[in-house]
């Protein structure tokens, strides 16, 4: 756990390619690996947004998160774990339906139809 | 201080127990209960319920705990032996002896034994107790695998149909001996008695009326009865419920006067003839009657703690009791209530009577036509709260009473809307005795709003529950009174139900979650509603888990079930369980070469567990080329058709079951539906392949196979119940498509058929008539979808590993090749996952 932190925009140090846009489904995620690290990476078709976090589910401590299933709640785009259906909002990692301690979010970018994840390592 | 003791801790004694908890000057008094039974009061009025889970504790009115909370004594298994009345004092079994200042007699009823010879044999019971009713479940267990076991049944009374349809239900041909010349003879007309023994013989009980048993014939136990006509039935065993006589004998041997036929007299305060002794409940002899229903006997309990409390409201009973009552667990609806056979001239009757369709309803009214004074309904009870609200309240009639029986023919009005017109005052709960005025005051303040809201805030309905249909009618016309409407809609992005979301994915014909989106929703949808759409677009167009991945269950995303570790377990289809041994030697290879732990399924399969997500396409890949198809163990979808060797090679087999259910499993496989679906095929009663607790159960007869619907094992089991049957193997495979078909379109979303069947108005016998008389004239609709979809079916695993765009999403990381690192440990010459 201790190895993931969220990272906001303006300390970013270090931009991961994480792979082209088409290699990423659409409305759902999938994982990279950065190091020892893997990081879910979302794609949000309706809202054309992208969004990261540690693929880690806090609750059981396994690695699955880039595999749940997307949503939306009041507006706040969510992945539900699909071991258990936690949900975390992917903008602050918040735990929506229990308290699981939140997720490390990251910054994602897109340049020339390449994906990047900011870290700050 | 000064000491109450009840003597009884039955439903009326805990009643007196929970009335008291909760009354002002409890502090003024000691409460102690001395109980016979080993337990803590239970709900008598559900025992039945007691035949399909054998949960004692859910019956439990109030656990041991609650009576120290609130300061009271409960003292179960210790029977009262003798009261003094001079001195204040009693005797109980253990030959203690403790005062009172203040006795409450809830001794209850016991069951009427008739003094026939042989009433003592092995397999001849009562039905009272939850200790009578494992006896029962013992025996039967015990002559079930007898070829033909009959059960019969001495009592066509409330009880004993009860007790009939419970016996039925376990599997047991089962007999009805009523001595009078019709059932219920207490509640019901010749033509009412009719109608309910016709609609009781389509579910198969056999009924035999006047007939007086003479002798309980057998060696040892229990094989045959004798009649005074001089015919005989067999019978393997018996449950006899031919009436109730009150728990006196201890009030009689104490002085305390009692009726000429029994019963402790009591007078309006529920006084008896002793200073200071009240008794309540089932034991109490009132007006020269024995009350054997609940709601009476809580009255009781709130006269006579009222009396000893020295209320100034404390009341009295009523001159006239209710008791209208309305029949549970039968199968068919009965209910009667009021005067249900008045004396000629002193009222005017309406009958409504459709033969074919086994409704029969009856209503006295007034000379004048003013009011209404009973009546009895059969076959179809829906208007029974209102009809009793009506004549409780004593209501003007309408000006055409036959309305009430009719519908309002032409008008459109609504049955049940009625309930708003109800005086506050209305009682609309007997037991807990709460009125409309009351239930209504917790909606305006907002304290509920809904059925289960009002049944925490007001405690109505807690008791017989018979009161629950009134309830939701308040609920549902008080909201929709003020615009508010309540449904079980998916979630914040679909304002409708699953099956109107069906209903217009197909009128619409909308094909894609983002097109229902776009069309029917709002927002971004969510983790509910993505794979809700997904499997109605499986069961609208055969569509496989494949097209729209992403919004499917991750399970389904992945076609295969995720386990503790993130890893996933392969389970390949084996039709009926038959598998050859290339097959078995083809999966042990696979197993071997990618380490995976094997176990049996209980579905009569073979589960691989431990494949990492990118191996799942390569051992799909080998699987397939051995002949394998998906099994679908990862979906809400048709999992398996268990199935009993049969008559290939067993010797007590009536068909060939395997054959059966494979044909069974190759027609429903990859069928998705709102949750998993099990079946089971067994080749003769003796049930080896547990039909009964499946989804679907088909069980071969002498003359083909009984179709039994919507059973399930798990946390709640519940036995399968008998849709249709005998019937040939063709007529089967239709009735099933029916009913798949039908639950496929209506029922929610993650509810499994015994929920579905559970929340079906009309229960079993209106999905009978939907499924097997087509009531709703949608049989050939319904087998066209069904057949729709089984021709529709692909391979879904064949369909992913064979399309490369498909099999992409196997892939664990996006920017690397590399394979994701999975702890094991050793088990038995296995590997399991490293724990938590
Ligand atoms: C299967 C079944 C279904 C029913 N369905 C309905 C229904 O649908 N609607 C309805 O209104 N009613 C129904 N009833 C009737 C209802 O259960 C009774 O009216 C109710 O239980 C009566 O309560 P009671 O406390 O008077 O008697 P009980 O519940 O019988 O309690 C009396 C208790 O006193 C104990 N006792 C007796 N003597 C002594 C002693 N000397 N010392 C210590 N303890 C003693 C007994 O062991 C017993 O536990 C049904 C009954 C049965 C059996
Ligand atoms: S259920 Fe099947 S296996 Fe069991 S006894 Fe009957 S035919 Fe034989």
């Amino acid at each position: 756990m201790t190895a993931y932190h969220t990272i906001l925009p303006e300390q970013v140090t270090t931009w991961v390619r994480a792979g082209r846009t088409t290699q990423f489904p659409v409305g759902a995620g999938a994982t990279i690996k950065v190091g020892d690290r893997q990081i879910a990476v979302f794609y949000f078709h309706r809202t054309d947004r992208w969004y990261a976090c540690q693929n880690l589910c806090p609750h059981k401590l396994e690695n699955v998160l880039g595999r749940g299933l997307t949503g939306e709640q009041d507006g706040v785009p969510k992945v539900a774990c699909p071991l258990h259906k936690r949900t975390f909002s992917l903008e602050t990692g918040a735990n929506l339906n229990g308290d699981c301690p939140p997720l490390a979010v990251y910054p994602v970018t897109i340049r020339d139809g390449e994906v990047f994840v900011g870290i700050d390592d | 201080m000064q000491h109450i003791v009840v003597i009884g801790n039955g439903m009326v004694g805990h009643k007196f127990c929970d009335l008291f908890s909760r009354h002002p000057r409890r502090g003024e008094f000691r409460l102690s209960v001395f109980g016979e039974e080993g337990r803590p009061a239970y709900d008598r009025v559900h025992l039945s319920a007691y035949f399909t889970d054998r949960d004692a504790d859910k019956l439990t009115l109030a656990p041991r705990a609650w009576y120290a909370e609130h300061g009271m004594e409960l003292r179960t298994g210790e029977r009262v032996t003798a009261i003094d009345t001079g001195q204040r004092r009693l005797q109980t079994a253990r030959g203690e002896s403790y005062p009172y200042d203040y006795l409450v007699l809830a001794t209850g009823s016991a069951p009427f034994v008739p003094p026939v010879p042989g009433c003592d044999r092995e397999g001849v019971f009562v039905y009272r107790t939850i200790e009578d009713l494992d006896a029962i479940l013992d025996y039967a267990e015990r002559i079930r695998h007898r070829t033909g076991a009959r059960c019969a049944v001495m009592g066509g009374g409330l009880l004993g149909l009860e007790a009939a349809k419970a016996t039925l239900d376990m599997g047991l041909a089962t007999d009805v001996i009523e001595f009078a010349p019709r059932l219920m003879p207490r509640q019901l007309d010749d033509e009412g008695g009719a109608t309910l023994r016709g609609s009781l013989e389509k579910l198969g009980l056999s009924v035999h009326l006047s007939r007086s048993t003479t002798a309980i014939g057998g060696n040892g136990c229990i094989s045959h009865l004798e009649f005074a006509d001089g015919s005989r039935l067999d019978a393997d065993m018996l449950i006899i419920s031919a009436g109730i006589r009150p728990r006196d004998e201890l009030a009689r041997a104490a002085g305390i006067e009692v009726g000429p036929r029994g019963g402790i007299l009591a007078d309006a305060h529920m006084r008896t003839s002793a200073a200071d002794v009240f008794v309540i409940g089932e034991a109490a002899l009132y007006r020269e009657m024995i009350y054997g229903l609940v709601a009476p006997g809580y009255e009781m309990a709130r006269v006579a703690l009222g009396t000893i409390m020295a209320d100034a409201d404390c009341g009295c009973m009523p001159d006239a009791i209710d008791l209208s009552t309305k029949l549970k667990l039968i199968g068919t609806d009965v209910a009667s209530f009021g005067d249900c056979f008045p004396e000629t001239g002193t009222a005017r009757s309406i009958t409504f009577h459709d033969e074919a369709a086994g409704v029969y309803k009856r209503i006295n009214i007034s000379p004048d036509g003013k009011r209404l004074l009973g009546g009895i309904l059969v076959g179809d009870a829906a208007d029974y709260n209102m009809l009793h609200q009506i004549y409780r309240n004593g209501m003007a009639l309408p000006p055409q009473p036959e309305d009430l029986i009719l519908g309002a023919r032409g008008g459109g009005g609504d049955a049940g809307a009625g309930v708003l017109d109800l005086p506050d005052a209305a009682v609309i709960c007997s037991c807990e005795n709460i009125t409309k005025g009351r239930l209504c005051g917790a909606l305006d303040a907002g304290e509920a709003d809904s059925v289960k809201g009002l049944v925490a805030c007001t405690g109505a309905g807690t008791g017989c529950g018979g009161c629950k249909p009134i309830l939701s009618d308040l609920v549902d016309n008080y909201m929709k009174a003020r615009g508010k409407v309540v449904r079980n809609t998916i979630c914040e992005h679909f304002d409708y139900t699953r099956q109107e979301l069906r209903d217009l994915v197909v009128l619409k014909g909308i094909g894609s979650y983002d097109a229902a989106l776009d069309e029917l929703g709002r927002g971004g949808g969510c983790e509910v509603c993505k794979p809700v759409l997904a499997g109605i677009f499986a069961t609208v167009t055969a569509e496989t888990a494949n097209p729209q991945a992403v919004i499917q269950d991750t399970n389904d995303r992945f076609l295969a079930n995720i386990q503790r570790n993130g890893t996933y377990s392969v389970v390949p289809r084996v039709p009926g369980g038959e598998i050859t041994p290339e097959k078995l030697i083809a999966i042990g290879a696979v197993a071997k070469k990618y380490r995976l732990y094997t176990k049996i399924t209980g579905g009569q399969r073979i589960d691989l567990f431990g494949a990492r997500l990118d191996q799942l396409p390569p051992i799909w890949e080998e699987l397939i080329a051995a002949g394998f198809e998906s099994g679908h163990a990862y979906g809400k979808s048709l999992r398996t058709v268990k199935s009993c060797v049969g008559s290939t090679w067993c010797r007590y087999g009536m068909d060939d079951s395997v054959s059966f259910a494979i044909e069974i499993e190759e027609r429903y496989k990859g069928l998705r539906s709102p949750h998993k679906l099990k079946g089971g095929v067994s080749g003769c009663i003796r049930e080896c392949a547990e039909a009964r607790g499946k989804d679907f159960g088909l069980i071969a007869v002498e003359e083909g196979y009984n179709l039994y619907v919507c059973g399930n094992g798990g946390a709640r089991p519940r036995h399968a119940e008998l849709l249709a049957g005998p019937v040939d193997r063709q007529t089967a495979v239709r009735y099933l498509d029916r009913f798949l078909m039908f639950y496929l379109r209506t029922a929610g979303p993650l509810v499994r058929t015994a929920k579905w069947l559970e929340g079906l108005e009309g229960g079993i016998a209106y999905l009978r008539s939907v499924v097997v008389d087509d009531a709703l004239g949608l049989a050939d609709e319904l087998e066209r979808e069904m057949q729709g979809l089984v021709e529709g079916y692909r391979c879904e695993w064949r369909e992913a590993v064979e399309t490369p765009e498909l099999r992409a999403r196997f892939r664990p990381f996006v920017n690397t090749e590399e394979t994701e690192e999975l702890e094991f440990v050793p088990l038995r010459e296995q590997q399991m996952p490293k724990p938590w």
